[in-house]
């Protein structure tokens, strides 16, 4: 492959997974904590009303898996391209 | 030993650590200086961003405010912590590629102008120093309490200590001083929250003691104990919160951007060694930041519960000593509207006896809850750490910007190496000391400016590197346009709503809400204003020349973790 296509494809790859990862960011908080609060507030998750434990505990945990996920996916993208730095 | 005697020895101890550390590690150069030589290991990163990350509003105020807002607290939980998703995938890796010293560095040159660099100056030093501000209170605060001594001699031995370890080790030595804070502040918010956590509860964790049930023999979980005590008391519902929610998701997304775009984060990932580094360590900040962020909303309700439970309707001869303690320095005051010598306290403000400042809550919470003496001198030191390690990542952002981005990249390009690293040197001295003013005499406004700060951070420095990463056609027209309408945007809305400049002055700022732009308040408008931002970039981008091609591979090149030198060759 050439330089400029083998950087083109690394780079709409990684966007990829932006686009992924980014719309479950904004689930968990804008959705599931903001926006569908009050629905979700009806199920329970021992003494915390869902939504509330989302805005307030849930959404923060996925945000530390996301940033892991991402940091995995990355990992394995440089080495299928080469690019990592070792 | 008195509480006093353990907090000396605490905060004695810790400070004889933070300069111990400073000695060891003194910058020699000014790469050792701005970016710690470029060598932090992803753990030691991690640790001390989230250090400079967990300021005293953090540590001291926040799980307070949260006390006080019930589910509306959730602003700050997400809008703090989903910042570094932001960070990890969008901004840091590709900052550290492009691997310069600085915000304005990055923006400068991307944007090939002197006049994007100046205005990304302007905006990092006008967002650090409305910051500092706040932490040199925040050492005050701690100082007058626990030590005894005055709040004005308190900012003073505190603006010593940084001056020290900044001026001498610059980010060398305020990493390794941050890695150490780290432990003492997370330790010392851990530790009372645990104890709480088992005493009301049962359960050890405190994150999960937040949903657990009240060991009162009622039966009942503690957040349901809670609302039904607000209820009684006239207040909203705790998990329900009352303000709309578009502001909530406005504020959300403020803080969330702001967070992502504060320059003192930022420069964090410019000090390690490569760019998986720069991935990995913020994943790791985020894990070390959330174990006291999820913690803050379970020390907020427990301190709740347990403040109504032990004040409402008793008898004010019959409170506990850390009560006065507490009434002495005015940050809890009782008046006995209705002569009967019981605490009133409830939502309604004409019959409320009982005024309460959020700052305490933390504070005071081990005392609430009967904990030993040491406990509550922890608490001391880590709220000690917390003000500390940010103040010094904040000068050091200031320092930097006025030695490296005006003084070296626009004055004089010609000075040496040696002549800058004095400069940056001697401008930390100046900040600190300007920092020390502010927080001797605060400005009124201190908290109503750190959501400025904020703001401003998300209207012009996180569109201006985005765009500079992921639109490559993107040129110095469009961002410097974009940067400067959403900085002015901003600053209106704030000095209209917050200020009240154009109206009656602050005291109609209330009257205004109604006139608020879609009904969102100030501290959301920066998410409105990043939305200017980048529809004003793309707009002017659109009708002026694209950037050169060199900076459009400049582009390309900070897209590819490594193997600049190598892409090239292989043409």
């Amino acid at each position: 492959m050439k330089t400029l296509d083998k950087n083109k494809a690394y780079w709409k790859q990684n966007l990829r997974y932006l686009a992924i990862l980014l719309s479950i960011w904004f689930l968990v908080s804008f959705g599931a904590g903001i926006l569908f609060k009050e629905t979700l507030d009806h199920i329970h998750l021992f003494g915390f009303p869902l939504g509330f434990w989302f805005a307030q505990q849930g959404a923060i945990v996925v945000f530390v898996l996301l940033i892991f996920i991402y940091v995995r996916l990355m990992n394995k993208l440089d080495k299928d391209y080469e690019f990592d730095e070792d | 030993m008195s509480v006093q005697l353990w907090t000396y020895t605490f905060v004695g101890i810790t400070f004889a650590l933070y300069i111990g550390i400073a000695i060891w590690s003194r910058a020699g150069s000014t790469k050792e200086f701005y970016v710690a030589g470029s060598g932090v290991s992803p753990l030691a990163n991690g640790m001390a961003t989230a250090a400079d990350w967990m300021s005293a509003a953090s540590f001291i105020s926040m799980a307070g405010l949260i006390s006080f807002m019930g589910y509306d607290g959730a602003v700050y939980l997400m809008g703090w912590t989903g910042g570094y998703v932001l960070l990890a995938l969008l901004l840091a890796p590709y900052l550290r590629k492009f691997g310069k010293f600085t915000v304005p560095d990055f923006i400068g040159e991307r944007y090939y102008s002197k006049t994007a660099r100046l205005v990304a100056v302007f905006a990092a030093l006008l967002v650090s120093f409305t910051y500092v501000a706040g932490q040199m209170r925040g050492v005050g605060v701690v100082f007058s309490r626990f030590l005894e001594v005055d709040i004005n001699t308190g900012v003073i031995i505190g603006m010593l200590i940084v001056l020290f370890y900044a001026v001498i080790g610059g980010m060398k030595g305020i990493t390794y001083t941050q890695v150490a804070q780290y432990c003492v502040l997370i330790f010392a918010f851990m530790v009372p929250a645990i104890f709480i956590s088992f005493q009301m509860t049962g359960n050890v964790i405190p994150q999960l003691g937040m949903g657990a049930k009240i060991n009162d023999g009622s039966g009942l979980y503690l957040l349901e104990k809670l609302n039904n005590l607000s209820v009684e008391l006239g207040f909203a519902e705790y998990t329900k919160g009352s303000k709309s929610t578009i502001d909530i998701f406005a504020i959300t997304a403020a803080l969330m951007v702001g967070t992502a775009g504060l320059p003192h984060v930022i420069v964090r990932f410019f000090t390690v060694k490569k760019v998986r580094d720069a991935r990995k360590s913020a994943g790791l900040a985020l894990l070390l930041i959330a174990i006291l962020y999820t913690a803050a909303p379970a020390v907020a309700v427990f301190a709740r519960t347990n403040l109504i439970n032990t004040v409402s309707n008793q008898p004010y001869a019959n409170m506990p000593e850390w009560f006065t303690n507490w009434e002495k320095t005015g940050l809890l005051g009782f008046e006995d509207k209705n002569g009967d010598g019981l605490i009133q306290y409830t939502a309604n403000t004409q019959l409320n006896e009982l005024t309460v400042d959020r700052d305490i809550m933390v504070l005071a919470n081990p005392e609430i809850a009967n904990l030993p003496a040491w406990v509550i001198a922890l608490v001391a030191a880590g709220g000690l750490a917390a003000a500390l390690s940010t103040a010094a990542g904040l000068l050091l952002v200031i320092s930097s910007s006025i030695s490296h981005d005006v003084i070296k990249s626009v004055i004089n390009p010609r000075i040496t190496e040696k002549q800058e690293l004095i400069a940056a040197r001697l401008s930390a001295v100046v900040a600190v000391v300007i920092a020390g003013y502010f927080g001797i005499n605060p400005p009124g406004f201190v908290a109503a400016v750190v959501a400025l700060a904020f703001g401003l951070a998300a209207a012009s420095i996180f569109p201006a590197i985005v765009l500079g990463i992921f639109y490559k056609k993107m040129n110095k027209e469009g961002a410097v346009s974009g940067m400067v309408v959403g900085l002015l945007l901003m600053l209106f809305y704030m000095l209209k709503f917050k200020f009240g400049i154009f109206d009656e002055g602050k005291s109609g700022v209330v009257g205004l809400q109604s006139d608020w732009w879609f009904g969102i308040s100030p501290e959301g408008f920066g998410s409105i204003a990043m939305l200017v931002n980048f529809a004003i970039a793309y707009i002017v981008c659109r009708f002026t020349a694209p950037p050169p091609d060199e900076v459009q591979e400049i582009v390309e090149n900070i897209r590819i973790p490594s193997g600049a030198g190598d892409a090239h060759q292989a043409h």
